[in-house]
């Protein structure tokens, strides 16, 4: 919003309140801070009640706010659309906002933004992601996810649909349940992953982060079962970290069913009137559950997380605090740590299910006919040479390797608060290249640096040390990395629910995490060895 | 190694005596470093000042020490703490509050804190960053010291000690050298000039804004029975500028759990290592035969005999108390007595019934999870340093606070908080009745200089315990009440700390060793001293073998 004295002299006559109003609106634009009435009043020359009569009718059409105790005016809600209308009506190609978008402009200061499948999301709300990180870990964090796309399958022949896509096993997905899954080409290579929820037998809602309903259509030729996209419908919300549970029991319907809620289950519920489902899932490796809100009913549900949120610690979460914290839980993310298949111009840039480290997905039961199974059967069965070429580990640089490093050049390791890494960084065996490090950050918690790695399976061996390229400040330097089992972090809690109340956990969501592929044994282990870091 | 088998057992490699931070930091080396040790504490928890304790149900306090950023990352990464439960959240801001409302904070981000100063200074808010600069080129000079013995350092011991350990210290001393010898003249200048002048001085050649002077080194008199004005002082702002939270000098954290947690990270690193802790084991003496420490006589009459004897209490515990008369030389005694432990510092924690308001800052915001401090101006911390100098506690003193329950919401009730104030001047002896006749008036005296800035405060109070001196001495048993167990000045540190004939953590009694915050490089939750007296143990006994 501009200054414009000129507007004032301009202005015909009987205009009075109008251009009081707009001279209040601009000393509230002039500074940052908030302010009083009589200090507004006495800027522009009004009586208090005069400037508290206009203030009121801004705050009625919501271009004035007050602060929370009320004492104070800033600009409100309506100002930042007003001004992003401007922008699009000047002609500018603007990002698509999310149903939270009002809301979340309460809460940025910084001001830095990544846009997510076109939508326009913060990257950090404060200066750095340290506090929204730490949130997530200690207390509890909010993520809008709501630019996911989402789709909606019905009719009776929704699960054999399903069933033919994904290559988990979806026959016994009951109501209540939730699955992760990968699916795949033809050729066995993976173009995409995501979560089938079973809302009922015949409906089932299957959220990634691309779109894929042509692939669903086309897969479902001959099925009785149709495939909509509620993409805009739904808002979506990830509540994530220790304290997420007691704040969803506080503010919805059904406290003692979301308490008994095991990992991967799903249950309908109601947040200050509005029906909200809720799915324990999410992308952090810690305790959370994730909210599937009518769009149009969005900001009620978000004021209601923070109202009963602000004493618990929640704080709204962004992208590079979502990234350092998948990071640390060894989750992969599709166009970082793999290529979707139909998305990638090089044939050695596809994966596998093996190769992306989603194998634990794939179940080779009888009955699950799954798009590419044929293939990967193949491949499989060639191990030994002609089978998987790749596989997804984790990678980790010590406290001590990054001191010396940075030494060498006369630097300390690092200063906190770096963001996450998403450029890829080659990794050497004895001088080949035999891998790339695809996005890797220095752990807050764990004070080291982590990486999620593709490396061939040679060099795939927990314990096996690598070289790791990077850039120290100008200079091309090695870190010596070892490679460990992922996850890196993996909270008993993240899993766990309360004892008493565990029916129903018993089903696939038990098997979610892929017991299979990294058992707590094998956690155990990987952890052993972390403790032999400077041996 | 379990319990059971050990507690019949009369004999181990090193027995180590205090379970403070460096005590156990030393258990835990031994013990990696294949020793049987023992550990004996005289309270019935592991600690010392690194204590989280719950006074009232459902606020638990950082009793003494409250934030960590000394703690060494050797420590950290070779004793494998992060997986012993060490959980640190940095702070990332720090609030002054200043009279009238006026606020002066400074944020990790330089952009957002070159605004915050320039609204009192353009002039200081250029030179902030520079200064900043300034002070990294010192820290990096101390940091090397501080993982060294100041003996070795010299090249002293080497020649004392055979084979590859003198050519590694020699090395290490040559390395040292060229170190110096490389670096800026004027950087060299500036050192030389550090480890003398005030720090006030030295502020003053930067900047021209009062409360930015007073905030900066507020850090110089810490734990000092000093003010920024007395020469020396700068040493000791250099001293927190070597603490570091993951590489980043200066960076202050917060233990999940309190710094009690710190403690039990540690505890649980000795005792995966198979270190034996145990509690309510006070010492009586050492015991000495033959010339040599050779164990330790309890309190309950038990004597438990070791090879070596490492104490981590203060100078006057550790040589006047524990030792049995004429077995150390007067020489040595004499500079016990004569050292400078006096304690000056208090604390208060607080239970509150909601967050804390600032008159500058009302809502709740970023600033809630960093440091706040109460120094407006040079003159204030003057003021309240001359009344301590008289013999009261300062009528306005220096208070440090942070919220610990922002970090972690386990330290108290939902909704609820827990305020922790450190509180400066506060002598020994207030003298009229003692602090049992004066806590609650000192308590009072804090309260009413938080209120002036936090506008929500009187009525938010649901508990409040006072700390003094004497608390300090004895709950955690630190003579005097000094939290660094003796001024970091330039008289008490490198060769000084605690004595010449004890710099290199060995002592006149053969086979008794000092490990603890009067050793070098000092005080702070560093782990430091009680590493670097492991290490020295585990070469004499490599040595001896």
């Amino acid at each position: 919003m501009t200054r414009s004295k000129s507007a004032e002299k301009k202005a015909p006559e009987g205009t009075q309140a109008i251009q009081r109003a707009l001279h209040l609106l601009e000393e509230l634009a002039s500074g940052v801070r908030d302010r009083g009435l009589g200090d507004l009043a006495a800027a522009l020359d009004l009586t208090k009640p005069t400037a508290h009569r206009i203030l009121a009718a801004l705050e009625a059409g919501g271009l004035v706010a007050r602060s929370p105790e009320g004492a104070l005016y800033r600009l409100g809600p309506r100002a930042g659309e007003i001004d992003r209308a401007a922008l699009r009506q000047r002609g500018g190609s603007l990002a698509e906002t999310t149903p939270f978008h009002r809301r979340i402009l309460e809460h940025v200061t910084s001001f830095s933004w990544r846009e997510w499948s076109g939508y326009q999301c913060p990257l950090t709300y404060g200066h750095s992601y340290g506090r929204e990180y730490w949130a997530v870990r200690d207390a509890a964090g909010v993520i809008d996810v709501s630019p996911l796309d989402k789709l909606e399958v019905r009719g009776p022949q929704a699960r054999a649909l399903l069933q033919r896509v994904t290559t988990r096993d979806l026959a016994k997905l009951r109501p209540g349940r939730v699955a992760y899954s990968t699916w795949c080409d033809d050729a066995g290579k993976v173009l995409q992953d995501g979560n089938v929820v079973c809302l009922a037998d015949d409906r089932f809602r299957l959220t990634a982060a691309h779109p894929t309903l042509r692939w669903l259509e086309d897969c479902g030729l001959g099925l009785d079962a149709e495939v909509v996209d509620v993409s805009r419908e739904i808002a979506a919300l990830a509540l994530q970290g220790p304290r997420s549970r007691a704040i969803l029991q506080e503010i919805s319907s059904g406290a003692d069913a979301l308490g008994a809620l095991g990992y991967f289950g799903a249950l309908a519920t109601s947040i200050d009137g509005v029906a909200v489902e809720v799915t324990r899932t999410g992308f952090t490796g810690d305790l959370g559950y994730e909210l599937w809100i009518p769009a149009d009913a969005a900001e009620p549900v978000w004021d209601a997380l923070f109202r009963a949120g602000a004493k618990h610690g929640l704080l709204p979460v962004g992208l590079d605090a979502l990234d350092v914290l998948r990071i640390e839980a060894g989750l992969v993310l599709i166009d970082v740590d793999y290529v979707a298949a139909h998305q990638s111009l090089l044939e050695r840039r596809k994966s596998t299910p093996d190769e992306a480290g989603l194998g634990w997905t794939v179940k080779l039961t009888p009955g699950n006919e799954f798009v590419g199974r044929p293939a990967i059967e193949r491949e499989r069965a060639a191990a030994n040479g002609g089978g998987a070429a790749w596989a997804l580990v984790g990678v980790e640089v010590p406290w001590f390797e990054l001191e010396r490093v940075h030494g060498s050049l006369g630097l300390r390791p690092l200063s906190p608060g770096q963001s996450p890494v998403r450029k890829p960084a080659p990794l050497l065996q004895a001088g080949r290249q035999v891998g790339q490090v695809t996005s890797q950050v220095f752990s807050p918690l764990l004070k080291k640096q982590i990486g999620i790695a593709s490396v061939e399976v040679g060099s795939a061996e927990v314990g096996t040390l690598l070289e790791l390229e990077a850039v120290v400040d100008t200079r091309r330097v090695t870190f010596v990395a070892r490679v460990v089992r992922l996850p890196f972090y993996d909270p008993e809690r993240k899993r766990s629910t309360p004892p008493a109340e565990t029916i129903g956990t018993e089903t696939i969501g038990t098997e979610a995490i892929g017991t299979d592929a990294i058992g707590t044994e094998a956690i155990e282990r990987a952890h052993g060895r972390s403790a032999e870091t400077r041996s | 190694m379990s319990a059971r088998t050990v507690s019949t057992r009369s004999r181990w490699d090193a027995i180590v005596i205090g379970g403070g931070h460096n005590g156990l930091t030393a258990a835990a080396y031994l013990a990696r470093g294949g020793c049987d040790v023992l550990l004996v504490e005289r309270r019935g928890v592991l600690g010392g000042a690194t204590l989280t304790e719950e006074p009232f149900p459902g606020f638990r306090y950082s009793v003494f020490s409250y934030l960590v950023n000394l703690l060494r990352p050797e420590v950290i990464h070779e004793l494998d703490l992060v997986r012993h439960g060490l959980h640190i959240q940095p702070t990332e801001s720090t609030l002054n509050p200043l009279p009238g409302g006026d606020e002066l904070y400074r944020e990790a981000d330089p952009g957002r804190s070159y605004h915050n100063i320039a609204r009192h200074s353009r002039r200081d808010a250029e030179a902030y960053p520079e200064f900043k600069l300034e002070m990294t080129h010192m820290a990096r000079l101390v940091h090397r010291l501080q993982d060294t013995a100041p003996a070795e350092l010299l090249g002293r011991e080497a020649a004392g000690v055979e084979g590859r350990g003198a050519v590694e210290q020699g090395e290490l001393a040559a390395d040292l050298v060229r170190h110096f010898l490389d670096l800026p003249r004027a950087q060299l200048l500036l050192f030389a000039r550090m480890m003398t002048m005030s720090a006030a001085d030295l502020v003053d050649r930067w900047f021209e804004t009062d409360a930015l002077k007073a905030a900066l080194t507020t850090s110089s008199i810490i734990g000092s029975f000093f003010s920024p004005r007395s020469p020396g002082s700068a040493y000791v702002m250099l001293h927190h500028y070597m603490g570091e939270v993951d590489g980043d000098y200066r960076g202050w954290g917060f233990q999940k759990g309190g710094t009690g947690a710190v403690a039990e990270a540690i505890a649980g690193a000795a005792r995966s290592f198979g270190a034996d802790l145990r509690t309510e084991a006070p010492v009586e003496q050492v015991i000495v035969e033959n010339g040599r420490a050779s164990g330790v006589a309890l309190a309950d009459g038990a004597e438990l005999r070791a090879d070596m004897v490492a104490s981590s209490c203060t100078p006057q515990v550790s040589f006047r108390r524990l030792v049995p008369s004429g077995v150390l030389p007067a020489d040595l005694l004499e500079r016990v007595d004569a050292w400078k432990s006096q304690g000056c510092s208090g604390k208060v924690n607080l239970s509150l019934s909601e967050l804390p308001r600032f008159a500058s800052r009302p809502e709740p915001g970023p600033h809630l999870a960093g440091g706040v401090s109460i120094a407006p101006g040079l003159d204030y911390v003057e003021q309240a340093f001359d009344d301590c100098r008289g013999g009261s506690f300062s009528r306005r003193p220096f208070v440090d606070l942070v919220i610990p329950s922002v970090f972690d919401r386990d330290m108290a009730p939902p909704g609820q908080h827990v305020l922790s104030c450190f509180v400066q001047y506060a002598p020994y002896d207030p003298g009229e009745g003692g602090w049992e006749a004066q806590r609650e008036a000192f308590g009072d005296a804090v309260i009413e200089v938080l209120a002036e800035h936090i506008v929500n405060l009187e009525g938010s109070i649901l508990h409040r315990q006072v700390l003094t001196p004497v608390d300090i001495e004895r709950i955690a048993g630190i003579t005097g009440g000094n939290i660094f167990h003796g001024e970091l000045s330039l008289a008490q540190l490198l060769l000084n700390r605690p004595a010449p004939e004890a710099s290199s953590y060995r002592t006149p009694l053969p086979g008794y060793y000092v490990c603890g915050s009067a050793s070098h490089p000092g005080g702070g939750i560093s782990g430091a001293p009680g590493r670097l007296c492991a290490l020295r143990m585990l070469a004499d006994r490599g040595g001896a073998r």
